[in-house]
């Protein structure tokens, strides 16, 4: 068991995958003689050659496009977003195509391809360049979404995604690239459509994805250390499919929820999921179920903008507090 | 103002001495087997009667949703196919039974996706805009103007990576030529060496707007030049242009990797759409495309030469219509699909916790 970061967990799943197949190769802007924005496909173009690591124009909508040709004829593309920003560019070409294919032409031809793009704010990077807008894919049948929140599962999903005959949008987040975790030396595929329960508790329910489920679990251990609340933690880990079983069946436990998001409040993610929650455990709520989200504002670059509206640790431990204070659970 | 078409000069290609059993006689079918001229013009006679008996099938409202038909472009569409060997791959647009007929499916089938059926080449999936069929290498139509440019020239990737002998052709519309993704998928297809025809049928028509109210060059296969890539102009009238055209440049494709762009000009003899009563064009353009029908006039060339006489036209006409009216009847025979398979194609590799919730289901 090591203890590596989510950018070289990326990057040695990449490295093995395409010693394993063939079929897998990389497209994207700067990731052959640049290394990639963030560095994730370092070394690869030394090692694989400008057949398999191949720079693009900046041209989204086409080099999209074309991975999703490529995979209709049984290759296997890794296509690195610089951001997802830039990913509304090529919009068409993963909602009208890739999301679609297998299913108008009736099942003859899938898309095996993997969109890994990071998103998130936090960097001052102003407007354009900080958007957590996962929810657009999320919401297309046809796509997978995932977003890992550790170097672990990072790799996990990936491996599952390179694998999957599908096209799986895959999540990263800026602030993640540097977070350390122990991932095992043999790592399995992880199965997409599943959540993990990333700490078990009883007091509580938090649930997140991507850095806010990294940040759910700083919360509930520290929560735990200092005033002994027992807060579960949901990691959703996938969110097309959804796995609303696992919310589900621990706020049955708990009886009270938080939903901790790095995107837009309003038809959020939480929003899915606060529904989700009134579906299947209505009778066993003690409380309102909250949601901590971003300000809904267009990201500012000013720090202390920039700061106030994304949520973080202290925004998250408030809502804790104010969710078991109004079940009169709070110690 | 339309644009006049300028007719190619005859195939270059090859030998011009007249094969064995071939047109002695001078002229421009010299040199070329009766058997497939013959054969052109049935498959362009089964075309346009099939698209009739699809304007047909929409009125009775058995085919649902736009129906875009070939209607005019006959002689492009067989030039175009001919072109092709099987193992050749095809992209188009969403204006594709003629192409899904002449690439080697069974008009029964194509009929059938029209109709909805399970039969039909999407299974009743795709309908009108979507047909695909692996064996015969069509490998969609597709619905967003321009969609269809990307994916081509990534499945020449595809073959390039390989090292395979396989040619793309992607066909699209005048108006395409606008969008980003034409200039993008050409960019690309150039850089990297893609074997992949691009090829606009100029009917002059985008919808409504003429092409020189919408394209800054309207002649339109100039565009290769912002690419270094071959372009050239072609009558879409003439189906021996057409085929002639296209083969030196899949070949070229085949042989050299290169990527080109063939621009044929055509006519559309209806609207856009079989709903799309084509108020927009002036009397003068519509006469101009009865003048210059592909089918009408391929016949009158071909008894003029003495490769058919009226007889023989006839009786190939009662084929190519027997052969619709067979489709139709195919297709009506054919089952609908049942609502029970709605999730079977969702998903290649099934996950967890993929939704089978029906609209009025709860969700837990």
């Amino acid at each position: 068991m090591a203890v590596i970061t989510y950018r070289q967990a990326l990057h040695d799943t990449l490295r093995e995958e395409m010693l394993r197949d063939e079929d897998v190769f990389l497209i994207g802007e700067e990731i052959g003689v640049f290394e990639g924005s963030y560095k994730i496909t370092a070394g690869l173009l030394k090692e694989f050659g400008e057949k398999r690591v191949r720079d693009t124009p900046i041209a989204e909508e086409g080099f999209v496009g074309a991975a999703v040709g490529a995979a209709m004829l049984g290759l296997r593309p890794v296509v690195e977003l610089m951001t997802i920003n830039f990913s509304l560019i090529a919009l068409d070409q993963i909602v009208n195509h890739a999301a679609k294919i297998y299913g108008m032409f009736g099942g003859q031809t899938s898309v095996p391809m993997v969109l890994r793009t990071p998103g998130g704010g936090g960097q001052q990077l102003g407007a354009t360049h900080s958007q957590n807008i996962e929810l657009y894919y999320a919401f297309v049948p046809g796509l997978k979404v995932v977003a890992p929140s550790t170097p672990a599962d990072a790799k996990a999903l990936l491996l599952a995604s390179i694998r999957d005959n599908d096209p799986v949008l895959f999540l990263e987040n800026l602030a993640l690239y540097n977070t350390k975790g122990e991932v095992p030396d043999v790592v399995e595929p992880a199965e997409i459509g599943k959540a993990k329960v990333s700490k078990p508790g009883t007091d509580i329910t938090i649930i997140g994805y991507s850095r806010m489920a990294m940040v759910a679990q700083q919360v509930a251990e520290q929560l735990q250390a200092d005033e002994g609340i027992n807060a579960e933690v949901v990691d959703l880990r996938s969110l097309r499919p959804l796995d609303r079983e696992t919310v589900v069946e621990s706020v049955r436990k708990t009886g009270c929820a938080v939903i901790a998001e790095d995107d837009w409040l309003t038809y959020g993610i939480g929003a899915e999921i606060a529904a989700s929650i009134s579906d299947g455990a209505f009778d066993y709520l003690d409380a309102p179920v909250r949601r901590v989200a971003a300000a809904e504002v267009p990201l500012p670059y000013a720090k202390p903008l920039e700061r106030a509206a994304l949520p973080s640790a202290e925004s998250l431990t408030t809502a804790v507090h104010q969710t078991l204070e109004a079940v009169g659970r709070r110690r | 103002m339309a644009q006049t078409a300028t007719r190619t000069k005859p195939a270059t290609r090859g030998t011009t001495k007249p094969r064995r059993g071939s047109v002695r006689r001078g002229g421009r079918f010299a040199g070329e087997s009766p058997e497939l001229l013959q054969d052109y013009f049935y498959e362009m006679t089964l075309i346009r009667r099939f698209e009739e008996r699809a304007a047909q099938g929409y009125t009775q409202a058995k085919i649902g949703g736009y129906c875009h038909l070939n209607l005019g472009e006959e002689a492009t569409v067989v030039g175009l196919m001919r072109a092709l060997r099987k193992t050749d791959l095809l992209f188009t647009n969403y204006r594709e039974h003629g192409y899904a007929i002449a690439k080697g499916i069974e008009p029964g089938r194509v009929m059938a996706e029209l109709y909805g059926r399970t039969t039909g080449t999407s299974k009743g999936w795709g309908g009108s805009m979507h047909m695909f069929d692996v064996e015969a290498g069509l490998l969609g139509g597709y619905g967003i103007v321009g969609g269809q440019i990307p994916l081509a020239t990534g499945a020449a990737l595809a073959i390039d990576y390989r090292g395979g002998d396989q040619v793309v052709m992607c066909q699209m519309g005048d108006g395409t030529t606008n969008i980003g993704a034409f200039h993008e998928a050409l960019n690309i297809a150039a850089l990297w060496n893609l074997p992949v025809v691009f090829v606009v049928i100029n009917n002059k028509l985008g919808m409504g707007t003429t092409v020189d109210k919408s394209s800054a060059e309207s002649e339109l296969y100039k565009r290769a030049s912002a690419y270094r890539m071959h372009g050239e102009r072609v009558d879409g009238n003439d189906v021996l242009a057409v085929r002639d055209a296209a083969s030196r440049l899949v070949e070229q494709a085949r042989e050299t990797g290169r990527p080109a762009l063939l621009e044929a000009v055509s006519e559309r003899l209806k609207g856009h759409s079989v709903v799309d009563p084509a108020k927009y064009r002036s009397e003068e353009s519509v006469e101009q495309a009865k003048q210059a029908d592909p089918v009408a006039n391929f016949r009158a060339e071909l008894i003029e030469a003495g490769i058919l006489d009226e007889d023989a036209a006839v009786e190939i006409e009662r084929k190519a219509q027997a052969e619709a009216d067979a489709a139709v009847a195919f297709a009506d025979d054919s089952p609908h699909p049942d609502p029970s398979t709605l999730f079977d194609y969702t998903y290649a590799t099934p996950v967890a916790n993929d939704s089978r919730r029906l609209p009025a289901d709860p969700v837990f």
